[in-house]
C-alpha cells in the first residue's frame, strides 16, 4: 500500500479527523469532472517564485539548497505545465505562520512559500534552504525531521496529490509518526530525496534530487 | 521506461496558512457576477468540533477564462481554493457547474491524504447519488439556504459523515 491510512492513532491528529467509514468506489465514468485538472499558466507564477531564497531584500540565513526533479504520472512519462507548490520552516524550523510558537527564531529574509510550473520534460527546480527540524506537540519529545511540503496537481482532480518531502539519512525518520504512518518502508523511503553531486553547484549550493509520480487515473491504460 | 511508483500522501499539516491560500482563491467568479452562486458550510470532526486548518478545492471541469491564480480575466474561473476559518467554516463564489455537481477536495491537519467528495446543487438520479442509502445520499446534496446559496458541511468522521470518493 502507497498511502498512510485515514487512521495513524500515533499520529493525534487523525483520531478525530480520519473518516471512518471506506470510501465510495466510483466505477469508472468518463463524464466524471473529476478526470479533469485546472490548467496553470506559465505566466501566472513569476520568475522568481521558484527561488525562496530571493523574497526578501536580504538573505536568508541557512544551507542554500536547490531542490529538482520530474513529475510523472503512473506509467512514468513525464507530466509537463503542472504546477507545484512548496512550503517549508526556515533554518532555524520556525514557520512564517502566526501560529507556529516554536521559540526559534524567525528569520526576516525567508518565507518559506514558493511555486513554480514543470516544463515539457515534466521537470521543476526550487532554490531554497534546508528547512531546520521542529519539536511538535503530539508526544512527549516529539520531533518532526527536516522536510519541504510540497502540492501537485497532474491532469486529472483524482491526481492531486499533497506530500512532504525529505532529506536523506535523517535520524529523525523512525521517531516521527507521519512519516512512519505509511506502512511500507520501501514507499516511506521514496519520499526522501536523493543528494546529487550533478545537481549541486560549486561554491554555491546543495542540490537534491526528488521525482514525484502521481497516481493512475481511473481511465489512464498502465 | 522504467517502472514508477507512486508517491505517498502526507498530511498539509497546520502551517499551510501563509502558502497555498491566495487572494480571491474562494472566488471561481468575480462579484456581482451573473448567475453567481454561493457555496459554504463548515468541515467538522467526528466530535462535531469546527476545523479551523482545513483547506478546500472546488474543481468545475473546465479551467475557464478568469484565471486560476492571479485572478485576472472575464468570466468564469473553474478552481477554487479556500482555506477555513477559526470556526471551521468556508465560503466559495462560483458558476453553476455545467452538471449536477461541484467536485471538492479537502485537506487538513491530521488528515494524511486529502478525502474527495461532490457538492450535488440539488437531488436527482445520478449514477453515484442513485448507489447511496437516503441517509448518506444526503451528506452530498447542498441545501438551499437562500437566493443562490447553497450550504454544504463536510463531517470527516462519525455521524452524518460525509460520503468520500476513491476514483
Amino acid at each position: 500500500m502507497t498511502h498512510p491510512p485515514y487512521l495513524s492513532p500515533a499520529y493525534r491528529s487523525s483520531v478525530l479527523r480520519a473518516p471512518s467509514r471506506p470510501p465510495v468506489v466510483l466505477r469508472a465514468d468518463p463524464d466524471a469532472v473529476e478526470l479533469t485538472g485546472p490548467v496553470f499558466g506559465h505566466d501566472e507564477v513569476g520568475e522568481l517564485d521558484a527561488d525562496l531564497t530571493r523574497h526578501h531584500a536580504g538573505e536568508p540565513i541557512g544551507e542554500r539548497i536547490i531542490v529538482t526533479g520530474r513529475i510523472l504520472d503512473a506509467a512514468g512519462r513525464p507530466v509537463p505545465h503542472t504546477l507545484i507548490e512548496v512550503w517549508q520552516a526556515n533554518a532555524a524550523g520556525r514557520y512564517a505562520h502566526q501560529r507556529d510558537q516554536h521559540p526559534a527564531p524567525l528569520d526576516p529574509n525567508f518565507t518559506g512559500a514558493g511555486r513554480c510550473v514543470t516544463d515539457e520534460q515534466g521537470r521543476y527546480r526550487f532554490v531554497s534552504i534546508k528547512p531546520g527540524a521542529y519539536p511538535w506537540r503530539n508526544h512527549h519529545n516529539a520531533w518532526r525531521p527536516a522536510h519541504i511540503h510540497f502540492s501537485v496537481f497532474g491532469t486529472a482532480f483524482t491526481q492531486r496529490l499533497v506530500t512532504q518531502m525529505y532529506f536523506p539519512g535523517d535520524p529523525l525518520f523512525p521517531f516521527d509518526p507521519i512519516m512512519q504512518s505509511i506502512p511500507d518502508p520501501a514507499a516511506r523511503e521514496r519520499l526522501v530525496a536523493h543528494f546529487d553531486l550533478d545537481v549541486t553547484e560549486p561554491e554555491w549550493a546543495l542540490g537534491y534530487r526528488f521525482d514525484v509520480v502521481l497516481g493512475r487515473t481511473p481511465t489512464e491504460e498502465p | 521506461m522504467n517502472a514508477v511508483q507512486p508517491t505517498p500522501s502526507q498530511t498539509v499539516g497546520p502551517f499551510f496558512g501563509y502558502a497555498l491560500p491566495y487572494d480571491q482563491g474562494p472566488d471561481l467568479v468575480a462579484e456581482g457576477h451573473p448567475g453567481a452562486i454561493t457555496v459554504a458550510g463548515r468541515v467538522l470532526d467526528g466530535a462535531g468540533e469546527p476545523v479551523p486548518d482545513a483547506m478546500l478545492e472546488l474543481w468545475l471541469g473546465e479551467t475557464g477564462t478568469r484565471r486560476a491564480l492571479d485572478r485576472t480575466g472575464e468570466g468564469v474561473s473553474g478552481f477554487g481554493r479556500c482555506p477555513t476559518g477559526a470556526d471551521g467554516s468556508y465560503r466559495f463564489r462560483t458558476a453553476r457547474p455545467a452538471g449536477p455537481y461541484l467536485a471538492m477536495l479537502v485537506f487538513a491537519r491530521g488528515l494524511l491524504r486529502s478525502v474527495a467528495t461532490r457538492v450535488y446543487l440539488q437531488d436527482g438520479p445520478d449514477p453515484l447519488l442513485d448507489t447511496l442509502d437516503p441517509a448518506r445520499r444526503a451528506t452530498l446534496v447542498a441545501e438551499p439556504v437562500g437566493e443562490g446559496t447553497y450550504r454544504f458541511d463536510v463531517r470527516l468522521q462519525g455521524e452524518g459523515e460525509t460520503v468520500f470518493l476513491e476514483f
